[in-house]
């Protein structure tokens, strides 16, 4: 038991860097999909606002409580509501939004088909 | 009968796109969200303006029934316009005022309020933002009203004469 | 004075165009061919609208502070250049440049088209008029670019100094050269389905204007994107922000269009279709006005929001848009059964392909950009669409896409196969392995990632051997089509092989990563004309030793008093290094943000290239196969 529990510490301390580079591609990729509240129209993690720090600095600490991406989205979503986030999640709000492309495009390649299949 | 109904479709999707334009151009496009909110305080740990020992909310709000939880800076221009409506706040002894001096030095926060008066009965220093950020505040200056340690109203940037009066009537 | 001469002239012009639709309506009953007072007529509008524009550049130049633009717009202190560039920097002066190049436009468009009905070429200048004096009166009546101060201020407000910058200056013009060219589409192809002109002829010679305008708005969105990366600081080139998609749209829109029209030139198929684009295009680049001008959206570009002015564009648009549906509807007739037969292997449809592509790119950015819009209006919730929603919509596309594109100029008109086409296969094989190779290079296990850059190398190929095969036949095409897989090669590798760090540094410090150190050595500080600047001398040294000095700037401006910071970019053939430093309020540290940013400038050059290649194909005779 206690050897696992060693083996446990040193294999951490091993991965400690990787652990961090990690760390540092969550965050920046957690910042690039909110928006900067107050700048309007730019990414926090492209923001030097005030406000855009303090985002940052609040998200690093939240990941480093272990707190998984989803959970930060939803906890600022609580905070400051759907607005903040560039990816809107698929809602009843927005099946228009990633259907209807789609949608268009089958559209435009049905009519492209049929014109084939009206000669023969 | 197919022709027809292609271009009535066409007609239509443009008429409802320009009411629906019509319609936005009278939104205003800068984004206040819901003011009135029924949430939890959300708790925090926050060293004191005065001196470094610590400060935890639920040791803030408890005695009262009303709180104004003010955000402030010394650097910022429009908490000197707001300053007089906070001194006047503080007259009313039914709410008390949180000061969270925002991303500030003492030395200049001090003298700030030598210069306008401290309408505040506590004063947190929020030296990151990041607690400003677990209330959900935008920046300086921002302004919550809290009532039985739930926050009733936010006041995004300064607050001027007519939120005065609403919170005087609302807290009595 | 010059505002006075500006205002009055400007009114001269709105009164020109009775008479040219006076005369024009007379012409189309009375005479066999084009009165000349007509052109003559539209010459003198023209020169009214030069020497109003005149008048405003040179109140800006003379800082007239009487006027209301200037006096907003500009201040004693800012270099001849910016003042100059100050003229169409605002809402009212852009709107100046957009009647400038309207009017202009359809003059060259009466000198040029003498070989064509008489007929065609008035309604062309009919419709066209109705555009003008759209924006005629939407200037005067709402913007008037001289409303007149009294008693005149001494100094003005200045110009934002993110604005004051070299590639802005000329990036309004350009891009108003692309969208205004698109009004001559426009009025052209409502005049085309009005006189029965949809035809082979008609697709020759609007090529040109189509061209034209194609190459324009390509330079125009280039300059806009290397504004944002040099100036806006964030190191990005493309943010998905509304206003970069209003210009895309209209972008999309008449790439397709000149696709459909190399094939409208050759057959008289696809008419409607070729009608429907004209329209869009055009109604896109209005939409594209009115968004922006609106402020119906929130952008980082924050121009002058006005209610009323947003309400008579949008009333404006939709009587335009209405006006060619109902000529659309009934004037236009589809006479194209005769010649209606290629196979499904064939060079029309691969062009047929190209356009279902576009029109689906298009969707995806007009449906993305006035989504929230609709959806705020009508259940009152704000949600963001941002670059994650493009992302993954339009990158699986791309792949499909790319493949087609690297097909569809080697086949044949009508009909073709693919005997003989063997070296197509190698060329994916090799492509497959070199991205394989890449990915596995640099440890980035993404399935996405290889196949798109795969595609985009399989195209790479395909028109790099274009080059030798086909030697200088179709140069223009695989000049463009070259282009643009370069642009998705580099795109692809800036985005996946780029090395950002933010961080916060006091003087003296230094900041460690695997791949390179920052020194933070000092600052320094200038006094220049209209703003002082802190300069932070940084040296980077690199894995293999070599050194890197970054001097990137704060720059606090007099008037407005704004601080901006200036990056400092260190552009080589392969990398980009790129350094900003922002100021944090109370604190002894500055902002530092460091970005490595490989193959950045030949996505400037690729884009070159794309425009280069429609430019080139301007001064062709005839298509070639």
């Amino acid at each position: 038991m206690k050897f696992i529990h060693i083996f446990l510490i040193v294999a951490i301390i091993l991965n400690f860097n990787f652990l961090k580079a990690d760390e540092i591609k969550t965050e920046n990729k957690i910042t690039k999909n909110l928006r900067c509240l107050i700048c309007q129209g730019q990414s926090v993690y492209d923001s030097d606002s005030e406000f855009a720090i303090s985002l940052k600095i609040v998200i690093k600490n939240k990941i480093q409580q272990g707190l998984s991406e989803e959970q930060i989205y939803s906890f600022l979503k609580m905070k400051y509501g759907e607005w903040i986030l560039y990816d809107p999640v698929f809602s009843r709000n927005t099946y228009f939004l990633w259907l209807l492309p789609i949608l268009i495009f089958l559209a435009g390649g049905a009519i492209i088909i049929k014109r084939f299949y009206k000669k023969k | 009968m197919k022709s027809k109904f292609i271009p009535l479709i066409l007609i239509l999707i443009f008429l409802i796109t320009f009411v629906i334009f019509f319609k936005g151009l009278k939104n205003s496009n800068i984004y206040a969200p819901d003011t009135n909110l029924k949430k939890e305080v959300p708790s925090f740990e926050l060293k004191s303006f005065e001196n470094d020992s610590i400060v935890i909310s639920e040791k803030i709000f408890k005695d009262k029934d009303y709180y104004f939880m003010n955000i402030w800076a010394s650097w910022c221009i429009p908490c000197k316009e707001e300053h007089k409506f906070l001194m006047e706040l503080k007259k009313d002894d039914r709410i008390e005022l949180i000061g969270f001096n925002y991303k500030d030095n003492f030395t200049n926060a001090s003298s700030f309020l030598k210069d306008l008066g401290n309408p505040y009965d506590i004063i947190v220093s929020d030296k990151d933002g990041t607690t400003s950020i677990e209330w959900g505040a935008y920046g300086v200056p921002e302004s919550f009203l809290v009532y039985q340690n739930k926050i009733i109203k936010r006041f995004i940037g300064p607050i001027n004469n007519e939120d005065l009066l609403e919170i005087q009537k609302i807290i009595k | 004075m010059a505002s006075l001469i500006g205002s009055y002239s400007l009114g001269f012009g709105l009164f020109f165009s009775i008479f040219i639709i006076f005369f024009s309506v007379r012409n189309l009953r009375d005479y066999e061919i084009l009165d000349k007072k007509i052109i003559s007529f539209t010459f003198i509008q023209f020169f009214f609208v030069v020497v109003s524009f005149l008048g405003l550049v040179i109140s800006f130049v003379n800082s007239d502070f009487s006027n209301e633009t200037v006096f907003n717009h500009s201040h004693t202190t800012k270099p001849l250049f910016y003042k100059i560039s100050g003229t169409w920097g605002n809402h009212e002066g852009s709107l100046l440049l957009w009647l400038l190049v309207l009017t202009l436009f359809i003059s060259i468009f009466l000198l040029k088209s003498n070989q064509q009905p008489k007929k065609y070429r008035i309604f062309t200048l009919l419709f066209q008029q109705i555009i003008i004096i759209g924006f005629f009166v939407f200037l005067i009546k709402t913007s008037s670019p001289f409303n007149y101060i009294f008693p005149k201020p001494n100094e003005g407000l200045g110009l934002n100094p993110i604005l004051q910058d070299p590639a802005l200056a000329i990036h309004p013009p350009i891009l108003y050269l692309g969208y205004v060219g698109s009004s001559i589409i426009f009025s052209s192809a409502l005049a085309a389905m009005v006189t029965s002109y949809v035809s082979k002829e008609w697709a020759k010679h609007i090529k040109r204007w189509v061209l034209v305008s194609w190459v324009f708005l390509t330079l125009g969105i280039l300059l806009g994107s290397i504004w944002a990366y040099y100036e806006l600081g964030w190191g990005g080139f493309w943010f998905w922000d509304p206003v970069e998609n209003v210009s895309l749209m209209p972008w999309f829109a008449l790439t397709t269009l000149l696709h459909c029209v190399l094939v409208l030139e050759k057959k008289k198929i696809l008419t409607s279709w070729a009608m429907i684009l004209s329209i869009a295009t055009f109604a896109l680049s209005m939409s594209g006005t009115f968004l922006v001008r609106s402020g119906i959206l929130n952008s980082v570009h924050t121009f002058a929001n006005d209610p009323e002015r947003g309400l008579f564009i949008l009333i404006f648009l939709f009587t335009l848009i209405f006006l060619s549906i109902f000529i659309f509807i009934f004037f236009h007739s589809e006479r194209e059964k005769i010649e209606n037969n290629f196979f499904w292997l064939s060079k029309e449809t691969a062009i047929l392909v190209n356009n279902w592509f576009m029109m689906y790119f298009l969707s995806v950015v007009l449906i993305g950009t006035i989504y929230p819009i609709f959806l705020e209006v009508i259940t009152a919730n704000k949600i963001s669409v941002g670059p994650p929603f493009y992302n993954k919509l339009i990158l699986p596309f791309l792949i499909p896409f790319l493949l087609a594109m690297a097909i569809g100029p080697n086949l044949n008109w009508v009909k073709s196969d693919l005997k003989d086409k063997f070296y197509m296969i190698i060329f994916l094989i090799i492509s497959f392995l070199l991205s394989a190779l890449i990915i596995k290079q640099f440890d980035i296990s993404f399935l996405i990632n290889t196949i798109l850059i795969t595609s985009a190398f399989y195209l790479f190929f395909s028109t790099s051997r274009e080059f030798f095969v086909k030697r200088f036949k179709n140069l223009s095409q695989n000049i463009a089509h070259f282009g643009f897989s370069l642009l998705i090669l580099s795109i692809l590798f800036n985005n996946i092989f780029s090395n950002e760090v933010i961080t916060n540094l006091k003087i003296g410090e230094t900041f460690k990563t695997e791949k390179f150190t920052i020194n933070f050595e000092n600052i320094e500080q200038e006094d220049e004309k209209n703003f002082k600047a802190i300069i932070g001398k940084f040296n980077v040294q690199n894995l293999d030793g070599s050194l890197d000095i970054l001097n990137p700037e704060l720059r606090i401006y007099n008037q407005p008093n704004i601080i901006t910071s200036e990056a400092d970019i260190k552009t080589n053939l392969l990398t980009d290094k790129f350094m900003t430093m922002n100021y944090v309020q109370n604190q002894e540290y500055f902002n530092i943000r460091y970005q490595v940013k490989p193959f950045m400038i030949w996505i400037w050059i690729s884009v070159i290239l794309i425009s280069f290649g429609g430019f080139l194909s301007l001064f062709k005779k005839r298509y070639e196969i």
